[in-house]
């Protein structure tokens, strides 16, 4: 077949790249920017080169902050993860119940960042929140305002609160697309509740867990808003993780330089892992045969 | 291996029946002997699968028992039952090998591994899959999982039977040919009870000892294919097996003849003088055409042929009826009779045959 040469068909493509342009290569270029510059006021910039990486690479702030961040996602996932599908597997099949279930889950789901942050600060509060007032009634010391555990615990559980129910919904539509013959031939095999896990319901699941689990990563690794609505990163720097770092550098101290090349960096990272994620993915369905 | 006996049975998916059609399968009473290979055959919906979970376990019957051996099992789960059952699409574990697969029952029942390794090899070899042992069940091709679903059916010695739930649906045809050829000759070597459901006469008919036709819930006949096709015991019977199925005249019966259509038809056989709907059944197999005579008017619609003979489609006073032309028979230009064998005639009151005189009880 001939094709048609007509290079006035770029036009077409002309929208989209003007678009991403604004929205996403433009932004991007100006943090670029200022992550090689340096400047003392006036609009006036210095070339300072890859001097802010430098620094970035040998700040404490910054790799502690990499460390709560990262110790914060895995905390997560290693609750929500095992969690969401214990509930998965436990929601009624099919009737009226798995409808109101399913819209129950739903709605942590529903409710913006600084809502939820608002209403676990409010209910961990020690002087009018239920939780607080009620764990330090019962001689638990608790106050997320000045204990490191407690701070935490409170976004840790604030988190798997708001998220569980993501989890459990993708292994929920997993379970349910096992036909209904897998349990009975684990029935007359004389399976055994573990094994039926084992071997029909988790590699079913394998898919969308996959998934599950990027999407709870990259989330939590860039979360931002419930903790500081509800610490402020606080006590001290205890829940100060890269985002509200990186806010505090940019906007707080005014930091440019250093802000630009601690958030490409952080860019970078995210979409490091992120590839590790997909293709370990992508294997596991290609995974064939042997 | 046992035999099966379903006494009393029955079963209706809604908690109050109330009418005869409130009842997925209707009262039945049977043996299913020991070591022999049964279909059940029907259409979708007459509850052919009911009754199959029914022996399996994993429906309980609304009224009735189940028998193993002239154990009652009515009440006993699934896998106390030990029956293996393979279904429509393949089950098979994907995340293990070919050869976990086959030990996965055996394992479960905490066999040692010498007899569990033993068993699998001589399984593998049946089946015709031992150098595919080590390879994952996932990526397999369809027919090569329901051969492994089979093989898990078979790897325990003691199973009773063997159930099959129309297991060859999702096969292609060539290797339907091949499946069905192995699940005979293994049902000769081993000689385990096997019960096939299936929609497919052909595939019923070319499996079974016995094939159980069942029609709206009902039972209607249990009987060797030639049984099924000499001597259908209702219309149903009649219409479903065979290609085509029987044709049935509206007739009036007395003694050793009929009125079809205004022609007097030998009947080869006295009958008592039925009351009810009275039809006269015959195959194509069995109708002659001829030009003149003493025959039922007929007239030829239009001629079919499908390669080994060709198919007649007549029409006789506004009944659609066929008749088959063996391959080098000639079809008369002008035939306007068609003559019945009397052998192959058989008289149905209200969709039941009814026996002639001199038949012994069956």
């Amino acid at each position: 077949m001939n094709k048609t040469v007509n290079q006035k068909a770029w036009f077409l493509v002309l929208p989209v790249l003007v678009l991403v342009a604004f929205s996403a290569v433009i932004p991007l270029m100006t943090v670029v920017n200022y992550s090689v510059q340096d400047t003392f006021g006036n609009n006036v910039f210095f070339w300072a080169g890859l001097d802010w990486f430098k620094q970035m690479l040998h700040s404490d702030r910054m790799w502690n902050a990499l460390g709560r961040q990262l110790s914060f996602s895995a905390i997560i996932l290693a609750i929500e993860v095992p969690l969401g599908v214990f509930v998965a597997l436990n929601m009624p099949k099919k009737g009226f119940w798995a409808s109101f279930c399913l819209v129950v889950m739903s709605l942590p789901l529903l409710i913006p960042w600084n809502v939820v942050g608002t209403i676990w600060q409010i209910f961990g509060r020690v002087d009018i929140g239920l939780l607080g007032y009620a764990l330090n009634k019962l001689g638990i010391s608790y106050n997320y305002t000045q204990d490191f555990f407690a701070a935490w615990a409170t976004v840790i559980v604030m988190d798997v609160w708001h998220w569980t129910s993501l989890v459990a919904l993708l292994a929920y539509a997993g379970l349910q697309s096992i036909p209904d013959a897998y349990y009975q031939a684990a029935k007359i095999d004389q399976a055994s509740r573990w094994k039926v896990f084992r071997y029909i319901e988790l590699p079913k699941m394998m898919g969308v867990l996959m998934i599950a689990i990027l999407l709870r990563f990259m989330d939590s690794f860039m979360i931002y808003t419930e903790p500081f609505v509800v610490t402020g990163g606080g006590p001290g720097n205890a829940t100060t993780f890269l985002s509200i770092d990186l806010v505090k550098m940019a906007l707080g101290q005014f930091d440019l330089g250093p802000a630009a090349a601690f958030s490409l960096m952080y860019f970078l990272v995210i979409l490091l892992i992120s590839y590790v994620f997909y293709t370990v993915m992508v294997n596991l369905d290609k995974r064939e045969g042997k | 291996m046992a035999k099966i006996t379903l006494d009393n049975l029955a079963h209706s998916y809604l908690p109050n029946p109330q009418t005869e059609d409130d009842w997925a399968l209707k009262e039945l009473n049977h043996d299913w002997q020991d070591g022999e290979a049964y279909a059940l055959l029907g259409a979708s919906g007459c509850g052919k699968s009911t009754l199959l979970n029914i022996i399996s376990g994993l429906l309980q019957p609304s009224q009735g028992r189940i028998l193993f051996d002239d154990v009652d099992v009515t009440a006993a789960p699934t896998a106390e039952r030990n029956i293996a059952q393979v279904f429509q699409f393949p089950v098979v574990y994907d995340t293990m090998t070919v050869r976990d697969n086959l030990a996965f029952p055996l394992r479960n029942r905490g066999r040692d591994a010498a007899f569990v390794a033993e068993r699998v090899q001589e399984i593998a070899r049946m089946i015709g899959m031992e150098d595919m042992l080590d390879r994952r069940a996932r990526g397999l091709t369809a027919d090569a999982k329901q051969k492994i679903s089979l093989g898990r059916g078979m790897v325990r010695q003691d199973v009773n039977a063997l159930l099959f739930d129309e297991p060859l649906t999702v096969i292609d045809p060539h290797m339907k040919w091949e499946l069905r050829t192995q699940l005979k000759s293994l049902h000769h070597e081993f000689g385990h009870t096997m019960i096939y459901v299936t929609h497919d006469q052909t595939e019923a008919l070319t499996f079974a000892d016995k094939v159980v036709v069942m029609h709206d819930g009902r039972v209607v006949q249990i009987g060797t294919p030639q049984e099924l096709f000499e001597r259908p015991a209702h219309t149903f019977v009649g219409y479903f097996i065979g290609s085509p199925g029987m044709n049935l005249f509206d007739a009036r019966i007395d003694g050793r003849t009929a009125q079809i259509a205004g022609a007097t038809v030998d009947l080869g056989a006295g009958y008592e003088a039925p009351s009810g709907r009275v039809q006269v059944g015959i195959r194509p197999e069995f109708i002659r055409l001829a030009t003149g005579g003493n025959g039922v008017p007929a007239r030829i619609r239009r001629i079919e042929d499908v390669g080994r003979h060709r198919i007649v489609r007549l029409d006789v006073d506004g009944t659609r009826i066929s008749a088959i032309a063996a391959e080098g028979e000639s079809i008369p230009e002008n035939a306007d009779r068609i003559e019945f064998d009397p052998q192959g005639i058989n008289v149905y009151v209200d969709d039941w045959r009814i026996a002639p005189h001199g038949e012994g009880a069956r």
